[in-house]
């Protein structure tokens, strides 16, 4: 088929989705939806609306922004103690559901997976809860006196009563001498979880970075760089650096997978911060260009060919030693990639895509399916902005479909018609696509599978694809009643 | 026995608005022997201390921080009687009696005395403090419908009657016309009505006239005009109402008045508030403010 009739067979597509909706919400949603092709003129990638409020009534599949600081970038800090400040919900419902690993003793020098929360009452909408915040803060230090930090993540009702928190804070810092990180991600603010992104972002800047008591001690080497937003989902962050370091390269900070609190306070000491997550960690990296001179790569490490690319665009930043060594390392590793396609490929091959997931996902992952001869034919962020729908133009391989903050409705019509062969989204949609006899991969948190970061990632990639698709069970999904 | 009323004071902070409301309502229950719960809404708990003869010593709220929910009080712990005659037991004067309950709230400037106020109210109704053999359950609001937690005397199931204590000062009318404007918005889903504003003199020039026209304009009656008398205070020097440390004064007379008034009122509207030109041209209409020309809005005074 030629891509121009694809392109107006998908357009016809988004009409007839969007013939649903009233007059007000089809006027909204039709900015979000698009398609767009790997060549020629500016396309959807361009002009796709984003980062706008969800149209009330549909089934949104966005967080909040509490989600997008505490869940996302304080939350795998692993050496402090992340409060969520608030009635007991949010802490409880989005406890080490995100697969941060890490490495350490729960409980004595790490926390990730442990709920901290204030579990607001009644009595503390009506009075405040500055004094409990307190006592909690005093109760952590006397109960796990190796921590290396406190965080307060607010949930809605501390902003709705205006609780001072950042007293709070600033009060308990002062008393303790330890770092005391007070964070105002209430979750009505914004339009999603990116606002709690930028949010964290901020209180990194303002109250981990001008720490400066790592950074007297810290003595330098030419190679030193930092890994900025890999979460570690699944391990990724590990099997990231492993590579880095075999470069000949020094890892002296992940943020925030595995990271501790010193590792935050020193990454303005890198050569160069390695940002793999753009939309929840830009705010950052641009700011330790600024304030330190640090400059900033992108980089994507989903599947042999994007991590080759990759690899040598970070060794390009550096000396020809460190360049002979990259090229060593991609040698031996394509050996064992090479083996992979060989083995899975034929079983993938032609098989379509269609994604919809959060922050880099939805164009990083492009790569990795199209190393195993799979073709994406629609993707969209849930709280994508602008710069991340520019940036999904160059991954594009074929005409896709994209489709900004779409919901349960629009996602389950665009796959009825365009019917690939795997939805690859969230915890959300899996049901709803396994139900349809669809396979379907969980890309928030690898489906309880991972890592994915690195060539040793793909291999586990590859064999969850091939399980996903290629499982006997979708032979049996036809009901009885149902002729042939 | 007749059905239950709840009817609710409003009114401008400073208004004394608490004074009015408990004179009023110990004149009901002296003279006419009603049975009646007041529920103070207010953090500051002051909407019963003349019926008590002391300021409400336990809250709803703070009661419920203590106990650790409010789930953990009882009713006989937040609802107390009134002192000498208001008390149900003493039936000297009249079978009439006050039960007196005080949300409470928190200190200024922390926490959400709005949420307490609607903890409070889901208290008593569900512990059944309305259950009880009552003419009237009167709440006793703070200043303006800030939020919703102050509006929630006037949603659905709650109060039915509004008045709204006012004077002929320009605030006190601006914020009586902002009370009509949030019963307005509850009237259609709840039918609630405002039930007539109540003048507490400030004798003020032309206040009567004034406060009836204002009345009117709104689409409903001035139940009473209440004079000033220093009466007042010294019963309340005395932590009494009026009506109890002297019930032969002309006051307390005017407090009887105004409480046969609203026992016997059937005037219940949907207020129609005026919109902020209007009431600025009632205001000019009345002599109160010179009338201003358009550029000398913002202007200072010239020297």
């Amino acid at each position: 088929m030629t891509t121009e009739t694809l392109l107006s067979q998908h357009e016809a597509v988004i009409a007839e989705v969007l013939e649903a909706y009233p007059e007000k919400a089809k006027k909204s949603r039709e900015k979000h939806l698009g398609v767009d092709t790997p060549e020629g003129v500016k396309g959807a990638c361009d002009a796709t609306k984003s980062n706008k409020q969800t149209v009330p009534g549909v089934m949104s599949q966005r967080g909040c922004a509490y989600a997008g600081s505490k869940g996302v970038v304080w939350g795998p800090i692993k050496d402090m103690i992340h409060i969520s400040h608030g009635p007991i919900g949010c802490g409880q419902y989005s406890r080490a559901g995100r697969r941060n690993y890490y490495i350490g003793t729960t409980g004595v020098d790490t926390y990730v997976t442990m709920n901290f929360s204030t579990d607001y009452n009644e009595k503390d909408i009506v009075f405040g809860g500055d004094k409990k915040l307190k006592a909690a803060l005093a109760e952590i230090d006397a109960l796990f006196p190796l921590n290396n930090g406190i965080s307060i993540q607010s949930e809605c009702p501390i902003g709705l009563i205006g609780d001072d928190i950042q007293a709070v804070a600033k009060g308990y810092k002062k008393e303790s001498g330890k770092p005391t990180v007070a964070v105002s991600c209430e979750g009505f603010r914004g339009v999603s979880q990116s606002l709690g992104h930028h949010i964290a972002n901020d209180m990194i800047r303002d109250e981990v970075l001008p720490d400066n008591s790592y950074k007297k001690d810290f003595e330098s080497t030419p190679y030193d760089v930092a890994i900025i937003g890999d979460y570690n989902i699944g391990g990724d962050a590990w099997s990231s650096r492993i590579l880095l370091e075999e470069m000949g390269l020094r890892v002296i900070a992940q943020w925030s997978g595995d990271a501790t609190y010193k590792e935050l306070t020193i990454a303005p000491k890198a050569k160069i911060n390695l940002l793999h997550c753009y939309r929840s960690m830009n705010y950052v990296v641009r700011h330790m260009e600024q304030e330190f001179g640090v400059p900033w790569m992108e980089y994507n490490f989903f599947g042999p060919s994007k991590t080759t690319e990759s690899l040598r665009k970070i060794a390009a930043f550096f000396d020809e030693s460190i360049q002979a060594k990259t090229e060593a390392v991609i040698a031996k590793y394509t050996a064992m990639t090479d083996a992979v396609v060989a083995k899975y490929r034929p079983k993938l091959e032609g098989k379509t895509v269609m994604l919809y997931v959060g922050g880099l996902r939805p164009r990083h992952v492009i790569g990795a399916y199209e190393d195993l001869g799979m073709k994406i034919i629609g993707t969209g962020y849930e709280f994508g902005h602008g710069d991340d729908y520019k940036r999904t133009k160059d991954e594009l391989n074929s005409t896709t479909l994209i489709y900004d903050d779409t919901n349960e409705y629009e996602l389950e019509q665009f796959v009825k018609r365009l019917k690939p062969d795997l939805v690859a989204s969230g915890v959300k949609e899996k049901y709803v696509f396994q139900k349809m006899g669809l396979p379907f991969r969980q890309m928030h948190s690898w489906d309880y599978s991972g890592p994915y970061h690195g060539y040793d990632a793909f291999a586990i990639f590859a064999k969850d694809m091939d399980l996903a698709l290629n499982s006997p069970v979708w032979a049996h999904t036809k009901a009885p009643w149902e002729s042939n | 026995m007749a059905e239950l009323r709840q009817i609710a004071f409003y009114g401008k902070g400073g208004i004394g608005k608490s004074t009015t409301s408990q004179n009023t309502l110990a004149a009901m229950a002296h003279y006419f022997g009603k049975k009646i719960l007041i529920v103070g809404c207010d953090p500051k708990a002051d909407s019963t201390r003349l019926i008590l003869h002391e300021k409400a010593q336990c809250t709803i709220m703070q009661l419920a921080s203590e106990a650790g929910t409010v789930e953990d009080l009882e009713l006989e712990d937040v609802c107390k009687p009134g002192a000498a005659e208001f008390d149900p037991d003493n039936t000297d004067i009249t079978e009439g009696f006050i039960m007196c309950a005080e949300s409470g709230g928190p200190e200024p400037g922390v926490g959400c005395a709005g949420r307490g106020v609607i903890t409070a109210i889901n208290f008593l109704e569900e512990e059944g403090a309305y259950d009880q053999d009552l003419d009237f359950v009167s709440y006793d609001v703070l200043g303006d419908v800030v939020c919703g937690g102050f509006a929630m005397p006037i949603r659905e199931g709650k109060a039915q009657e509004i008045y709204i204590v006012m004077s002929g000062e320009m605030m006190a009318m601006y914020a009586a016309n902002n009370i009509s404007k949030g019963i307005l918005k509850y009237a259609n889903t709840g039918g609630v009505r405002l039930a007539g504003l109540i003048c507490n003199a400030r004798m003020t020039d032309r206040e009567y006239d004034l406060a009836k026209h204002l009345a009117e304009q709104i689409g409903t009656q001035l139940i009473h005009f209440v004079p000033r008398s220093n009466h007042v205070q010294r019963a309340e020097l005395r932590r009494m109402t009026v009506v109890e440390f002297a019930d032969k004064t002309d006051q307390a007379f005017e407090y009887k008045e105004l409480a046969r008034k609203i026992i016997d009122n059937d005037l219940k509207v949907i207020p129609k508030p005026l919109e902020m030109d209007d009431l600025e041209a009632l205001l000019m209409e009345f002599g109160l403010e010179e009338e201003v020309e358009a550029d000398a809005i913002g202007k200072k005074a010239s020297a």
